[in-house]
Formats: structure tokens, C-alpha cells, sequence
């Protein structure tokens, strides 16, 4: 068993700040997540928040401010495999040739011999993810020939075989069916009690409500941040959402 | 005379063996084709079919330079295909244009100059065969910077084939499983810089970026697993060279063009008849008689 510390933090982002070419995506942002927390990223489209997964990932270098993981760096994070990322339907090639069970495959890559060979601990823990996620009729399916929820699921066992400690999950309710909803909903409860640290952006509020321990409203910088009970008001939300009132968001029952 | 021995299919294909040039010119071309080929899967899956042809467009100048230095000439195209890469990457980023402009503007420059090169330096370069290539009069020195620089992309390619994929395909978990994308992205290039430079021999540099897309394109529309697509691709990429040889030989056209033919006329039938992918779908259309 994973012991776990709360005197560290598991992302530890400190006012980070990302521009491409002198244009900001996002300033002076800061996360702090413990292990078996979930925490929601809610904001506009173009409010940042895939620039946000793209600097927890390293995949943009931060301008400004730091970012530790487990306490270390990004680097020796990466390599330690401790961040999965699971992107959003529209991020992926869905076209691409390539079956569910080398997606999944890649999920070990990090791990492996420069060859990337699988070994027997490699196949079992792709076999394991496949199953976590009630694909297993599907391992040769080319992922063009999957459904959307198929697809999502399909990435979230690559997550899952490379045993990361913390996921991030890109919209991981948009487009997918009711039961691949329930699927994720109940990998979610169990990430949790495996101590994983889980950040995921939506659209859809009720979701926030009812996983999210903490939620982080951003718009270009953090507009509010703490336990969902308190940060999730109207108020926070329709300055996220740029003066739309929530009424607009949720429906007037909210 | 000719048209006699064409009765027979035998005399068709053993006729042209005989001749020592058209020997070299089929195991070169086939050479070549393999590595074009191969390197062709990754780029069509990557989007890079205007990079493909912006950077063999740009190898053009370090062709003349390094034929009138002396030098490789391999040596001088990699400088300018690596250069003009860069080149690409340095005006988009501090520019406002965008970047097909910049990469369309970027090899047509450099393709220009390599022009008044060849216009201004007195030399033996034939500007024909840089052009259009001339696979039936490769050198003998060419012969082994061919033989020397297809297998290293060959190498360099299969040590990296998954990686390739992955950065292909998902970047971004390459980069957050500690993958090194810079690496590969800059991987990927050295080798498309190499392969435009073999391919410049048997089909010229404003053809070669037929070899670099069209095998990958046909393999795409055939396959939906990623080493299928790469054998198939390697595969049609041989039998077009062979196909546009032979035609050349036996019709007197141009071998260059020739070659880039066949694969055109083959990456059609694929789009016709492919059995997924294909136009007229064959694989229902067999279905229905089960």
C-alpha cells in the first residue's frame, strides 16, 4: 500500500504562467491537490484550462512560477510515470491505425526498454486496465470502429496501465454514453480509495457537484478555488463564466 | 525489333537485366523505395505531406553547392533540408503568417537559389538529373552514399519505429510519460531530409515527395494496424519502382515520372477498390454473394 503523507502535496502549482508567443493562456495560477482528492477544472472554452493540463503534463513550458509534483520536479515526475493524461475526444486522431489493446500499450511505454517490448508485467497490466474498463471483447478493434464512450474508456485504461498516481482527464463526460458515464463514475470512487489524485475539466455542473471534492474556477487566472460546498456558488460561477448567470448554465431549478 | 521480344513476358522482364545500368537501377530504385516507403507511413499519419515537400525542394542549393565543393552532395541537401526546417519554424514563430504561407514561401526561395546556382556555377551538374532525377545513371559513388544513408534511416527508424508512432499519434503522452518529443520531432526530420535525398536520385527532387506520401497514403486507405501500413507501404513503394523501370525501358518515358506514375495509378486502384476504404467497398460487395 501506497503510504500517504498529507504534509506534501501531490501537484504543487505555484503562480505558473503560459504564453505562446507573447500571447497569455494563463497567469498566476495556483493548485494544490493531495493524494485521493478530486478536484474540478471549470471555465470557459479559451479560459485556459487544456493550457493548464498542458503545463501539469510539461507538454508547454510555465513563463513563470513553479510546479512540483510529490515534491519533485516535473521532469523526474515524467519519469516516474506519475502523471496520466487523458484527453479530450476531439484531441485525438480517431482515424489513426491502431487497435485498442496498443493504445493501451502505450499507457507502459515509459517503463519499458528503449525498443518499448512488452514484458509479461507489461501485458498484464494492459490486460487488468482493458478489463477495469469492460473492453476486453474489444482488445484488436481499431479505435475508428469504436463508439465515442468506447473510445474514452480505451484512453482511461491507458491511463490506468501506466499505474499513474495522478490522472487528467480532459472532458471525460463529453460525448460518451450513459453507461461508459457510469463506468468512469465508478473508476472515479476507486481512484479515490487507491489514494489517486484525480483533476478533470467539464461542462457539466452536476458532475462537479457530485464528484469533485474541490473545485477550481479559472478564466485566464484562478477566479476561485476551495471545497465545491463553498467555491461553486452562482456568484463564482457567473464571474468564471463571464457575467452569464448560472440560470443560464444550469437552468433556473439551480 | 523490340516490340518482338515483348511477346513473351519472360523476355519483358529478363531482357532489361542484361543491361549492367538497368541492374543497378532497379536494386538502387528498390533500395529507395523501401526507405521512402517506410518513412512514408509516419508522415502521411503526421501530417507532414507540405513539410515532405518543402524540405526536398530545399535540399536543392546544398546539392549544387556540395557538387561544386567537392563534397557529398548528400552532406550539403541535409544542411539545407535541416536548415530550411528551421528556417520554417524561426519566420512562424516571429511573424504573423501563417504557417503554410511561411513553409510554401521558405522552399520556394531556397529551390529558386539552388536554380541560379546551377545557372551561375560552371560544373558538370546536370541540372536535368537534379530535377528529374536518373536513376539509370547513378555513379558509382553515389551508389555507396545511397546504400550508406538508406540504411541509416533504416536503423534509426526501426530502433524508434514505436516511439514515432506514439509521437504521431499522441504527443502529449509521449511528453508526460518522460518520452523525449523534441527528440523524435527533430528525429523524424533528420530522417525525411535523408529519404528526400536518396528519393532525389531515382524520381528528382520535384517528384520526390510523391515517394514520401503516396505509398503511405495507399497503405493508409488498406490497412487499420500501423505495421500493416508500413509493410504494405514499404511494399507498394518497391513494386512502383520496379513497375516505372521496366515501363521506361521498354516505352523509352522518362524513369522519374514513370515511377511516381505507377504509384499514383496504384494508390487509385486502392482508392477505388480498397476493401474498407474504398470507393466501391469491396468487402460488402463480396459480402452480399455469401
Amino acid at each position: 500500500m501506497e503510504s500517504i503523507n498529507y504534509q506534501n502535496f501531490r501537484i504543487d502549482a505555484e503562480n505558473i504562467c503560459v504564453d505562446y508567443n507573447g500571447k497569455v493562456a494563463l497567469y498566476d495560477a495556483n493548485l494544490k491537490l493531495k493524494p485521493g482528492q478530486i478536484c474540478g477544472l471549470v471555465g470557459m472554452n479559451g479560459a485556459g484550462k487544456t493550457t493548464f493540463f498542458n503545463a501539469l503534463t510539461g507538454f508547454v513550458n510555465i513563463s513563470k512560477g513553479k510546479i512540483r509534483i510529490n515534491g519533485e520536479s516535473l521532469r523526474s515526475a515524467q519519469k516516474d510515470q506519475t502523471i496520466a493524461y487523458v484527453p479530450q475526444s476531439e484531441g485525438i486522431d480517431s482515424q489513426f491505425p491502431i487497435n485498442v489493446w496498443d493504445v493501451v500499450m502505450m499507457g507502459r511505454y515509459g517503463s519499458m526498454n528503449i525498443f518499448r517490448c512488452p514484458r509479461e508485467s507489461d501485458v498484464q497490466a494492459v490486460k487488468d486496465a482493458i478489463e477495469r474498463v469492460d473492453l476486453s471483447d474489444h482488445l484488436s478493434t481499431p479505435i475508428g470502429n469504436l463508439s465515442g464512450g468506447q473510445r474514452k474508456r480505451t484512453f482511461l485504461a491507458r491511463a490506468i496501465a501506466q499505474r499513474a498516481s495522478i490522472l487528467l482527464l480532459d472532458e471525460p463526460f463529453s460525448g460518451v454514453d450513459i453507461r461508459t458515464e457510469k463506468l468512469i463514475s465508478e473508476l472515479f470512487i476507486q481512484f479515490k480509495n487507491e489514494g489517486k489524485t484525480i483533476l478533470l475539466s467539464t461542462h457539466d455542473m452536476i458532475h462537479v457537484r457530485e464528484f469533485c471534492d474541490l473545485v477550481l474556477l479559472i478564466n485566464k487566472t484562478v477566479v476561485a478555488y476551495g471545497e465545491t460546498s463553498e467555491v461553486f456558488t452562482p456568484e463564482n460561477i457567473t464571474t468564471t463564466f463571464g457575467g452569464i448567470s448560472p440560470d443560464f448554465l444550469f437552468g433556473p431549478e439551480s | 525489333m523490340e516490340l518482338c521480344s515483348f511477346l513473351t513476358l519472360d523476355s519483358f522482364i529478363t531482357d532489361p537485366l542484361t543491361h549492367d545500368f538497368m541492374r543497378k537501377a532497379l536494386l538502387m530504385s528498390s533500395l529507395v523505395a523501401a526507405v521512402c516507403g517506410f518513412l512514408s507511413s509516419y508522415l502521411t499519419l503526421k501530417g507532414w505531406a507540405l513539410m515532405g515537400d518543402a524540405v526536398s525542394h530545399s535540399v536543392m542549393p546544398g546539392v549544387v553547392v556540395a557538387y561544386a565543393l567537392g563534397l557529398p552532395f548528400s552532406l550539403g541537401a541535409f544542411i539545407f533540408g535541416v536548415g530550411s526546417v528551421a528556417l520554417i519554424g524561426f519566420i512562424k514563430q516571429k511573424s504573423r503568417v501563417k504557417e503554410d504561407t511561411v513553409i510554401g514561401l521558405v522552399f520556394t526561395g531556397f529551390f529558386a537559389l539552388g536554380i541560379v546556382l546551377v545557372s551561375k556555377i560552371k560544373s558538370n551538374i546536370d541540372l536535368h538529373s537534379i530535377l528529374f532525377g536518373s536513376p539509370l545513371g547513378i555513379s558509382l559513388s553515389d551508389v555507396k552514399q545511397t546504400i550508406f544513408i538508406s540504411l541509416l534511416v533504416v536503423i534509426l527508424l526501426s530502433i524508434f519505429r514505436k516511439d514515432l508512432m506514439l509521437y504521431c499519434f499522441d504527443p502529449r503522452h509521449a511528453k508526460t510519460v518522460g518520452i523525449n518529443v523534441l527528440f523524435l520531432h527533430y528525429l523524424l526530420l533528420t530522417c525525411l531530409s535523408l529519404a528526400a535525398v536518396v528519393g532525389l536520385q531515382s524520381v528528382g527532387i520535384i517528384l520526390v515527395v510523391a515517394m514520401l506520401i503516396t505509398p503511405g497514403a495507399t497503405a493508409y486507405l488498406l490497412t487499420d494496424k500501423f505495421d500493416n501500413m508500413t509493410i504494405i507501404s514499404v511494399l507498394s513503394a518497391i513494386i512502383s519502382s520496379l513497375i516505372g523501370i521496366y515501363i521506361s525501358f521498354w516505352f523509352d518515358l522518362e524513369t522519374g515520372g514513370s515511377i511516381v506514375l505507377a504509384q499514383t495509378f496504384i494508390f487509385l486502384f486502392a482508392f477505388l477498390f480498397a476493401p474498407r476504404y474504398g470507393i466501391f467497398k469491396l468487402k460488402k460487395f463480396f459480402a452480399g454473394y455469401k
